[in-house]
C-alpha cells in the first residue's frame, strides 16, 4: 500500500502487473501522482506497458545491473550520507585478514574445499558474529559432506570485538568513511568493476537505458524523495537469488530508502498467504517466527547448546530463549518443563538437506516411503518435473490433497510414457476445501494478516486442511494412547485443543471442522495464571518469557489476538494513511519495518514530505503515523553502555533492531552462504563466460549432477545457443492446478506457447502460430510459436544473443493441457534457501512438433 | 390506459419505465461506464468477474496467437472483452503495448432495442439496455442492428445475450462486477453526468502530461450518445470503434421510404395490369 507514496518505482525480477495485479494498483497510484515507474526485464510485458520506462536486460544478469547502480551511487558520492553513516554498517572496519572477491578472483576468504580439509579451525573473534542460524540465514542446505562452502569465521567476515565473558562488544568504526578497510571503501572497491560498459556487455542493456535508471533512482532519493524496489521470483529463482536481493538491499540502504514512506524492497508474493507459510513455515529448516529447526548431532545437542547458538547479544534476537521456550510451551504445554529442557527432545532434528529438491533425489534412492502433498503439484510445478514424476514411482504411498485430480495425483496413469501396471505407488487423492469453504487467514506481501470466514460448506467429502491435520492428530493420539514408549511422547504430549466449536459449525453441514480461532489464540500466545490456571492472552512478543510461564506459537504474530475473542485479523476499519485498524501486521501491528529510519539521527523527520515516525521530546517517546519499530522510550541520542544487552544495547540512532549492531548491513558478516557481498556469477546453465570474474558460476550451488536425467549444458554449449526463461501469465496460477480446471481462465490462455522474437523466428524458419520444439539436455517440449517483437535479441559480448520464454502453466490434467515446461529445467539448489533455478538457462529451438 | 391494464391483465408488476406511461420520472440518474485505457493493465479481471457473476459459459478453447487475446470479440458469451495491440517497429524504439476493455455501449438510440420485435430488449431505470431472457425468442434481429458488434446469440439457449451493466447488482446498490474487480479503477461506474465530468478532468490531466488521449462515446453521432464512455489512447479506428454509428432505425427510415415507393410502384403496376386484364 505504501507503494503509492513512492516517487520512483523500480520493478525488476517481476512481471508485477500480470502476476500481482492487485498490488500493482498502488504502483499505478504512484505513477498517476507523478512517480517514474521503471521495468527492467528481458521481456516487454503488461508491466512494461504500464511503466514509464522499459529497460531490456538478459535473463540472469541482474547482479551486474544492480551492482552497476551501486557503483554509480558510490562513484558519484550520491549516497544519502547522514543515513549511511548513522544507519548502516558502512563505517565498520573489517579485519585485515578478510579477502574480498575483488582480490580473490570472484571468491572470498574462508572458502573450504572438501578435498583440502577444513583449515586450522581457529575461533575468530566475533563481535557481529557469524552464527549460522536460520534467522541469520542458515546456509546449511547445500554444504553437506563433500560440498564447497564458506566458513565465515575462517574468512574473517565478522567485525568488532566481543567480550567472551558477556554481551559487551565494541566495533571499530570510521565515521569519515575514509579508512581503507571500512565497509564503505570495501564496497567501493568491490563494485568498481560493475561499470555501465559491463552492463552493456553482460546484460545487453544499452548504456543510455542504464544511465536513465541510475539517474531516476538518485534523483528520487534523499530527504525529500524515495524510491521503492519490487521484485518476485524473477530474482529469487536463480542460482544467486538471495544475492540479487542483497544487491538491491545495498543500493536501497545507500540511497536511504529503507524504513521510509515510499521506500523499501518489496518481495511480491505469488500465492495467497505464501508469506504466511514462511512466517509459520512449511519449510523443513524453520520453525514458526524464523526460529531455525535444530540440527541433529553435537551442535544443537541440548536446549542450552541450541539457545547459545541462536541468541545474539543485542537486538531482538537477544530474546531468542523467550521466543523458543514459549514455542515449546505452546506445543507441548504442561509436558514442557524446565526439568526436561521444555521437551526440546520432542522436536525433530535436521539431519541434512531435506528441502524439496533434495527430497526427490532421496526418493530415487528408495529412501522415502510416503509423501503427503498438500496444495502443491510437483509433477508439473517442480523443476525437472519429469525426474520428479520418476521419483514418485519409488514411493510406497502418496496422499494428494487438492481441489482437482492434479498431474501429481494422476501421474501413475497419465504421465507421458508411464505404465500404470509398473507403478507400485499407492496414490490417495483427498478432495480439499477452497478458501471460501473454510475459516482461516491470509498473510500478504505487506505482512498483513486478514481473517476470512467460511461462507459455504465444501462439496461432498472435501475438507479443509485444518480439518485434515486436526483429525489426523486426534487419530494419532488415539493410536498411541497408553503407550509408554518415549518415542511416542512427542505425539501424546502435543497440545491439541482446537476442538470443533458447535456454535460456529451450527449453520453448516460439517459439524467437525476444528476451531481455527483456537489455533490463532495459541499462535498469539498466553500466560497461564499460576493460581487460577486460566489463560491470559499476550499483548505482544515482548511478554514472552524464557521460564516456561508463557506459551506462544509464533512470536512475531503475537498481538493478533490480544484478548480472548478479540481477533485483530478480522478488523476492517479504514483510516488513512496506514490503516492501522485493518487486519494485523506482524510484528506489533507495524505497517513499515525499520520505520525509525524515517527520522534523522536526532529524531526529526528527514523532511515534512516524508514524515512517518519521529521522536516526541515532550512525551519522551517515539510517535507518528505507525507503530514505531523501535524501543519506544529509547531516546535518539541514547548510547548504550558497552555491557548493555538486549534492546538496551541498541543505540538511539540504530533503526535495525533485528541486527545486533542495530545497523542496516551493507556488508553481511553472517547469514549468507555464498559471500558477504554479492558477486556476479553466470547461471548454472548459460551461453556466456563470466566476464566479471574468473569464477564462472556460484560454486556453492548443489547441482545433483549424478542423477539420471539431470544433465546440464556446459557453459557456452553450442548445442544450446539460446537463453530460456520461464514465466507466468495473469490468466493462470502456477502449474495450472487451479486455473486449468476453470473454463473462464482456461479460455483466456488455452495453449502452451513459446515467445520468440521475429528475428530468431526468421532465422529458424518458424512461423507465427506454428509449432515449435524447445530442447534442453533434460527434455523436449512442444509449443505454439508466439512470434512477437515484445521479445528482442540482445547484444551481449559483441554478438547477437537470442532469448526465448515459455510459461510453465501446462500439464496433462485439466480442461486445457499441454507439455510441461518444467521438464526442461534442471534440479539445482541455491545455497542459502535451496531455491531452484527457473529464470535463466539455455535451450535449443527447432521448428515443428517434438518427435513422438 | 393505465399500464396495469395492458391487454386486460391487471396483475402485472410495476413496469420498468413507468415514466413513459405518465408516471413521474424517478430520481434514479442515467448510469454509465467509464473505461480508461490509460489505467488498464490488461489483466482481464473484468472479463472473468463478468463471466463469474453472470454465470456465462466459456467461449471455447481457441488459442489465436493474436497477442494475449484468446476470446477475440464481444458476443453472447463474452460481455467484457480486452483487446491487445502490440506496436513495435524493427528497432523497437517507442514500442507500445496497449489494452482496451470493451463492453456494450448501452446506446441512447439502441439498435438492438429498436429492432427487437418481441419487446425482450428494454431500457431499465438505470437508462441501460437490458435483454429479458424469458421474453427473447432468439430471432436474432438485434445482432445486425447493433453498430458495435456487441450482442450475440448463444448456442446453449438460442437467446440473445449481452452486458446488463449488472442490472441485478445495481438494483441492490452494488457496483457491476467488472468495475468491482478492476484493480486499477480503470473501469468505473456512476451517474453518466458525473462520469462525463470525470472523463473531461482526466483527459485534461493526461493531455497536460503530453499524452494523446480522447474521449469516445459522448458524441450524438454515436447512436445518439452512449452510456459507455471510453478514454482512448489509440485512435478509435485502431480499436474497431467507429466515429459515427447509426442504428437500424435510421437505416430503416430510409428503407421504409424506399420500400414504400417500390410498394406504390407495384400497386400501380398491379392495378394497371388488373385494369388491363379486365379490359
Amino acid at each position: 500500500m505504501d507503494l503509492a507514496n513512492a516517487d520512483c518505482v523500480l520493478v525488476m525480477g517481476s512481471n508485477m502487473a500480470e502476476n500481482h495485479p492487485v498490488g500493482f494498483r498502488f504502483v499505478m497510484e504512484a505513477r498517476e501522482k507523478g512517480a517514474e515507474v521503471i521495468h527492467v526485464d528481458p521481456r516487454f510485458t503488461r508491466t512494461s506497458a504500464a511503466a514509464t520506462r522499459y529497460v531490456p536486460m538478459r535473463s540472469g544478469s541482474d547482479i551486474v545491473f544492480l551492482g552497476a547502480l551501486v557503483n554509480h551511487v558510490l562513484t558519484n558520492e550520491a549516497d544519502f550520507r547522514p543515513y549511511v553513516v548513522h544507519y548502516t554498517n558502512a563505517t565498520a572496519i573489517l579485519p585485515e585478514e578478510y579477502v574480498d572477491a575483488e582480490d580473490g578472483g570472484g571468491l572470498f576468504s574462508g572458502l573450504v574445499r572438501p578435498d583440502q580439509g577444513s583449515g586450522d579451525g581457529g575461533e575468530a573473534p566475533s563481535g557481529v558474529s557469524t552464527t549460522a542460524m536460520a534467522h541469520e540465514g542458515a546456509g546449511t542446505h547445500a554444504h553437506g559432506h563433500g560440498q564447497v562452502h564458506y566458513d565465515p569465521r575462517e574468512g574473517h567476515w565478522g567485525y568488532g570485538q566481543a567480550d567472551p565473558a558477556g554481551p559487551a562488544f565494541s566495533i571499530d568504526t570510521d565515521p569519515t568513511l575514509q579508512h581503507q578497510r571500512c565497509v564503505y571503501q570495501v564496497l567501493k572497491r568491490h563494485f568498481a568493476r560493475y561499470t555501465p560498459e559491463m552492463v552493456e556487455r553482460v546484460c545487453g542493456t544499452p548504456r543510455v537505458d542504464f544511465e536513465a535508471v541510475a539517474d531516476a533512482m538518485v534523483r528520487n532519493s534523499g530527504p525529500e524523495r524515495t524510491t521503492v524496489v519490487c521484485y518476485a521470483v524473477g530474482w529469487t529463482q536463480q542460482s544467486v537469488g538471495p544475492q540479487i536481493i542483497r544487491t538491491a538491499g545495498i543500493l536501497q540502504l545507500l540511497l536511504g530508502n529503507i524504513g521510509r514512506p515510499g521506500g523499501g524492497i518489496l518481495a511480491l508474493r505469488g500465492h495467497a498467504s505464501i508469506q504466511g507459510s514462511t512466517d509459520i513455515p512449511t519449510l523443513y529448516d524453520l520453525l514458526p517466527g524464523y526460529i531455525p529447526q535444530p540440527l541433529a548431532g553435537e551442535e544443537h545437542k541440548d536446549l542450552a547448546a541450541f539457545l547459545k547458538a541462536g541468541t545474539l547479544p543485542r537486538g531482538l534476537w537477544s530474546s531468542f530463549p523467550a521466543y523458543f521456550i514459549s514455542l515449546l510451551k505452546a506445543w507441548y504445554g504442561p509436558a514442557a518443563t524446565a526439568e526436561n529442557d521444555f521437551a526440546y527432545e520432542h522436536l525433530p532434528k535436521r539431519t541434512g538437506d531435506h528441502s524439496q529438491q533434495a527430497t526427490f533425489a532421496t526418493m530415487l534412492e528408495d529412501r522415502v516411503k510416503g509423501y503427503l502433498v498438500l496444495g502443491q503439484n510437483p509433477a508439473a510445478g517442480n523443476t525437472n518435473a519429469r525426474l520428479v514424476r520418476g521419483a514418485l514411482e519409488h514411493l510406497d504411498w502418496m496422499v494428494v490433497r487438492d481441489l482437482f485430480e492434479t498431474e501429481t495425483a494422476s501421474f501413475w496413469y497419465r504421465s507421458p510414457g508411464v505404465d500404470p501396471l509398473r507403478v507400485k505407488t499407492e496414490v490417495i487423492l483427498m478432495p480439499a476445501a477452497a478458501s471460501a469453504e473454510k475459516d482461516g487467514t491470509f498473510t500478504n506481501t505487506q505482512r498483513l494478516l486478514q481473517y476470512h470466514d467460511k461462507a459455504v460448506d465444501p462439496p461432498g467429502d472435501a475438507r479443509s486442511e485444518t480439518w485434515f491435520m486436526y483429525h489426523l492428530g486426534v487419530r494419532l493420539k488415539e493410536l498411541y494412547h497408553g503407550s509408554s514408549l518415549p518415542r511416542d511422547r512427542p505425539i501424546l504430549d502435543l497440545t491439541w485443543d482446537y476442538a470443533p466449536n458447535p456454535e460456529k459449525n451450527a449453520r453448516f453441514r460439517l459439524k467437525d471442522e476444528p476451531d481455527v480461532e483456537r489455533i490463532i489464540a495459541e499462535i498469539n500466545g498466553y500466560r497461564l495464571d499460576p493460581e487460577s490456571g486460566r489463560r491470559r492472552q499476550l499483548q505482544d512478543f515482548t511478554e514472552c518469557r524464557d521460564d516456561g510461564s508463557t506459551a506462544c506459537g509464533a512470536w512475531i504474530y503475537s498481538g493478533v489476538m490480544p484478548d480472548e475473542g478479540v481477533n485483530n485479523a478480522r478488523r476492517r476499519k479504514g483510516r488513512p494513511p496506514t490503516f492501522p485498524e485493518w487486519g494485523f501486521a506482524w510484528p506489533k501491528n507495524i505497517r513499515m519495518l525499520y520505520n525509525r529510519a524515517s527520522a534523522d539521527p536526532s529524531g526529526k523527520p528527514w523532511s515534512e514530505r516524508k514524515r512517518y515516525v519521529w521522536w516526541d521530546e515532550a512525551a519522551g517517546s517515539w510517535t507518528g503515523l505507525d507503530t514505531p519499530d523501535f524501543p519506544v522510550k529509547t531516546r535518539p541520542d541514547h548510547v548504550p553502555a558497552a555491557t548493555a544487552a538486549g534492546l538496551d544495547g541498541i543505540a538511539g540512532d540504530s533503526p535495525f533492531q533485528a541486527k545486533p549492531d542495530g545497523k542496516g548491513w551493507l556488508f553481511a558478516p553472517s547469514g549468507m552462504a555464498d559471500g558477504p557481498l554479492p558477486t556476479f556469477y553466470e547461471p548454472t546453465e548459460t551461453s556466456e563466460r563470466n566476464a566479471v570474474y574468473a569464477q564462472q558460476d556460484n560454486p556453492m550451488v548443489k547441482r545433483f549432477d549424478d542423477l539420471d536425467g539431470n544433465r546440464k549444458a556446459q557453459p557456452a554449449d553450442p548445442a544450446y545457443p539460446y537463453v530460456l526463461t520461464t514465466f507466468r501469465v495473469t490468466e493462470h496460477h502456477v502449474s495450472g492446478q487451479m486455473s486449468r480446471w476453470s473454463g473462464w481462465l482456461s479460455e483466456l490462455q488455452p495453449e502452451l506457447y513459446l515467445e520468440i522474437s521475429p528475428e530468431l523466428a526468421h532465422e529458424l524458419g518458424i512461423e507465427h502460430r506454428g509449432w515449435v520444439t524447445v530442447e534442453t539436455p533434460r527434455a523436449r517440449v512442444e509449443a505454439r510459436a508466439m512470434v512477437t517483437a515484445r521479445i528482442r535479441p540482445f547484444e551481449v559480448a559483441g554478438r547477437t544473443l537470442h532469448q526465448v520464454a515459455i510459461p510453465f502453466h501446462f500439464g496433462y490434467a485439466g480442461r486445457v493441457t499441454g507439455d510441461i515446461a518444467n521438464d526442461l529445467l534442471a534440479l539445482t539448489e541455491e545455497p542459502n534457501v535451496a531455491i531452484n533455478e527457473t529464470k535463466a538457462l539455455v535451450c535449443n529451438v527447432r521448428p515443428g512438433r517434438r518427435p513422438r | 390506459m393505465s399500464p396495469h391494464e395492458v391487454d386486460g391483465v391487471t396483475e402485472l408488476p410495476a413496469p420498468l419505465r413507468a415514466w413513459e406511461f405518465g408516471a413521474e420520472k424517478p430520481a434514479q440518474p442515467a448510469m454509465g461506464f467509464l473505461t480508461d485505457m490509460s489505467l488498464c493493465i490488461g489483466c482481464k479481471a473484468c472479463e472473468v468477474a463478468c463471466k463469474q457473476w453472470n454465470q456465462i459459459p466459456d467461449d471455447g478453447m481457441h488459442w489465436t496467437g493474436n497477442s494475449l487475446d484468446n476470446t477475440s470479440h464481444l458476443g453472447s458469451e463474452t460481455w467484457r472483452h480486452v483487446k491487445f495491440i502490440e506496436e513495435f517497429g524493427p528497432d523497437r524504439e517507442n514500442g507500445r503495448f496497449t489494452f482496451m476493455s470493451d463492453v456494450c455501449k448501452h446506446c441512447t438510440d439502441a439498435g438492438c432495442l429498436n429492432s427487437c420485435p418481441t419487446g425482450a430488449i428494454i431500457r431499465t431505470e438505470f437508462d441501460t439496455v437490458y435483454v429479458q431472457d424469458d421474453i427473447c425468442n432468439g430471432c436474432g434481429y438485434c445482432i445486425p442492428s447493433c453498430p458495435f458488434g456487441v450482442i450475440g446469440r448463444a448456442e446453449s439457449d438460442g437467446g440473445a445475450h449481452k452486458c446488463t451493466m449488472c442490472y441485478d447488482r445495481q438494483q441492490v446498490g452494488m457496483e457491476p462486477a467488472c468495475a468491482t474487480s478492476c484493480p486499477t479503477d480503470s473501469i468505473v461506474v456512476g451517474p453518466l453526468d458525473e462520469l462525463r465530468e470525470r472523463a473531461r478532468t482526466r483527459i485534461r490531466d493526461l493531455q497536460a502530461r503530453g499524452e494523446q488521449v480522447q474521449l469516445w462515446g459522448d458524441s450524438p453521432e454515436l447512436a445518439g450518445g452512449l452510456n459507455s464512455l471510453f478514454i482512448l489512447n489509440q485512435p478509435p479506428e485502431k480499436l474497431g470503434l467507429p466515429t459515427s454509428a447509426r442504428t437500424g432505425r435510421h437505416n430503416l427510415k430510409q428503407s421504409y421510404f424506399g420500400h414504400a415507393l417500390v410498394a406504390l410502384g407495384w400497386v400501380a403496376v398491379t392495378a394497371a395490369a388488373m385494369a388491363r386484364s379486365r379490359r
